[in-house]
């Protein structure tokens, strides 16, 4: 992708959904503007382009009207660029398989952490990370059907899961830290503990995991606009 | 001989959307009602993680989700009545709306009409909040997806099939035509295509059921 500032991505750095789209670009090698988003105070190009969620991230390409949700931006770009490291199996079974999974990563799984957080009391505390483990275990069992013995979701190379579920682990890390919580517990979920450690380091996303200070910062701020009540 | 097989449900939308899509590209299936209180071994086995309908098992092989079947399907057999789009952009613009409607639009309006007294007046205005949007995509045009229907269309027919019957368990019209034309168009279209027509499950029925789920609810 020649030009640099064709596309743009409203996000924020602590955002693992913002994170999920700069992985996939970085994947691609396409080149992308990005504009960091304060959450507390949004632009007025963010609330115009995601009138509707008002939330990062939104993909801007060119002129064409903005993309939202960070699933559907993965899509699109490997749809544009399908010759560009591409993300998603050919196979529409695999296809069907990896959008299962999408939905049950961001409908199931990562939703338990909001809630983990949301929660002061000891026993809803207790439950929610019941819940974690049994998630944790559905993804092993995914896991290890969907890389058939190789280090990634797609494979010997990293896929449309790996980026989906990828970009969570240094968010899912802090807040098992300040649990004092070990989640992807080599343990319990072999293969997927493997799989986390070898994702969060891979370069294209490792350049745009955030620090603990931001992490910190964000979740300060949400605590404020979203405080625990249960 | 391919074999497809459709666990499901007779009232449920998201089952109802899978087969609209299965009459549309003419694929014979096999259709199995389920009992959800009383879910059979093999929807078990073919849905182990969401025990939920509908559940699609083409050759054996299950896919589950209604908007990953719908997409399945229209990957699967290409050929026939495209659903979504070519172009990248409209297929994304597609795919936004019609998790929206999935995860805020059925939610709010089945929730709507669920909800007694107070609870209902407060989901009232989410919902034709809601409904303004959907208006509004269907400025100048005749169908969610464009000129000819497709995907979202497919999408957000529930809320042609069940708006009647969802309106007379709530006691209140919502979809009026002063304040929804598009929609009211839209809805009218939309049943009058024949793959949609010859499915249309009797209201009197859907009626009687949805009453059963709003007094056992409690709420």
């Amino acid at each position: 992708m020649g030009n640099k500032s064709e596309i743009k991505l409203l996000g924020t750095a602590a955002s693992p959904f913002a994170n999920r789209v700069q992985f996939a670009l970085n994947l691609k090698s396409m080149k992308y503007e990005y504009i960091e988003e304060n959450l507390a105070c949004k632009s007025e190009l963010l609330i115009k382009s995601n009138p509707v969620h008002k939330k990062v991230p939104v993909l801007l390409h060119a002129d064409k009207p903005p993309i939202c949700e960070s699933q559907i931006i993965v899509e699109y770009l490997d749809e544009i660029r399908p010759d560009l490291y591409q993300l998603l199996p050919s196979v529409s079974l695999d296809r069907a398989n990896c959008r299962f999974w999408a939905a049950y990563i961001d409908n199931k799984f990562f939703p338990l952490y909001e809630e983990l957080r949301q929660t002061l009391n000891k026993a809803g505390q207790e439950a929610i990370k019941e819940q974690m483990i049994e998630a944790t275990q559905q993804l092993e069992e995914a896991f290890i059907k969907s890389s058939n013995g190789k280090t990634y979701f797609g494979g010997d190379q990293v896929g449309y899961l790996d980026v989906i579920l990828g970009c969570f682990i240094r968010w899912t890390q802090h807040v098992d830290e300040l649990n004092d919580f070990n989640k992807f517990d080599e343990v319990r979920i072999l293969e997927l503990a493997k799989w986390a450690k070898c994702i969060a380091s891979h370069e294209a996303l490792k350049s745009v995991t955030p620090g603990k200070e931001t992490l910190e910062s964000f979740f300060g701020l949400i605590n404020i606009y979203r405080p625990p009540y249960k | 001989m391919e074999k497809v097989k459709l666990f499901g449900t007779w009232s449920s939308p998201f089952v109802k959307r899978i087969v609209w899509a299965l009459n549309l590209k003419n694929i014979e299936h096999e259709v199995i009602y389920e009992d959800l209180a009383n879910k059979s071994p093999e929807l078990l086995k073919y849905n182990p993680i969401h025990k939920k309908v509908p559940v699609l098992v083409h050759n054996e092989i299950s896919i589950c989700e209604s908007l990953v079947i719908l997409q399945y399907i229209d990957e699967t057999w290409k050929n026939t009545c495209p659903l979504l789009p070519k172009d990248p952009l409209d297929r994304a613009k597609e795919r936004f709306w019609a998790r929206f409607g999935d995860e805020e639009v059925l939610p709010s309006f089945f929730g709507y009409v669920m909800k007694k007294g107070k609870d209902q007046e407060e989901a009232k205005e989410t919902t034709l909040a809601h409904l303004k949007r959907i208006e509004q995509l269907l400025s100048e045009k005749k169908f969610l997806s464009g000129e000819s229907f497709g995907f979202l269309d497919i999408a957000f027919g529930w809320l042609a099939e069940y708006s009647h019957p969802l309106e007379v368990v709530a006691g209140l019209k919502l979809l009026d035509e002063d304040s929804f034309p598009n929609l009211c168009a839209w809805k009218d279209r939309f049943l009058e295509i024949p793959a949609i027509k010859e499915s249309w499950p009797d209201q009197e029925t859907l009626i009687a059921k949805f009453q059963e789920s709003k007094d056992g609810s409690g709420k």
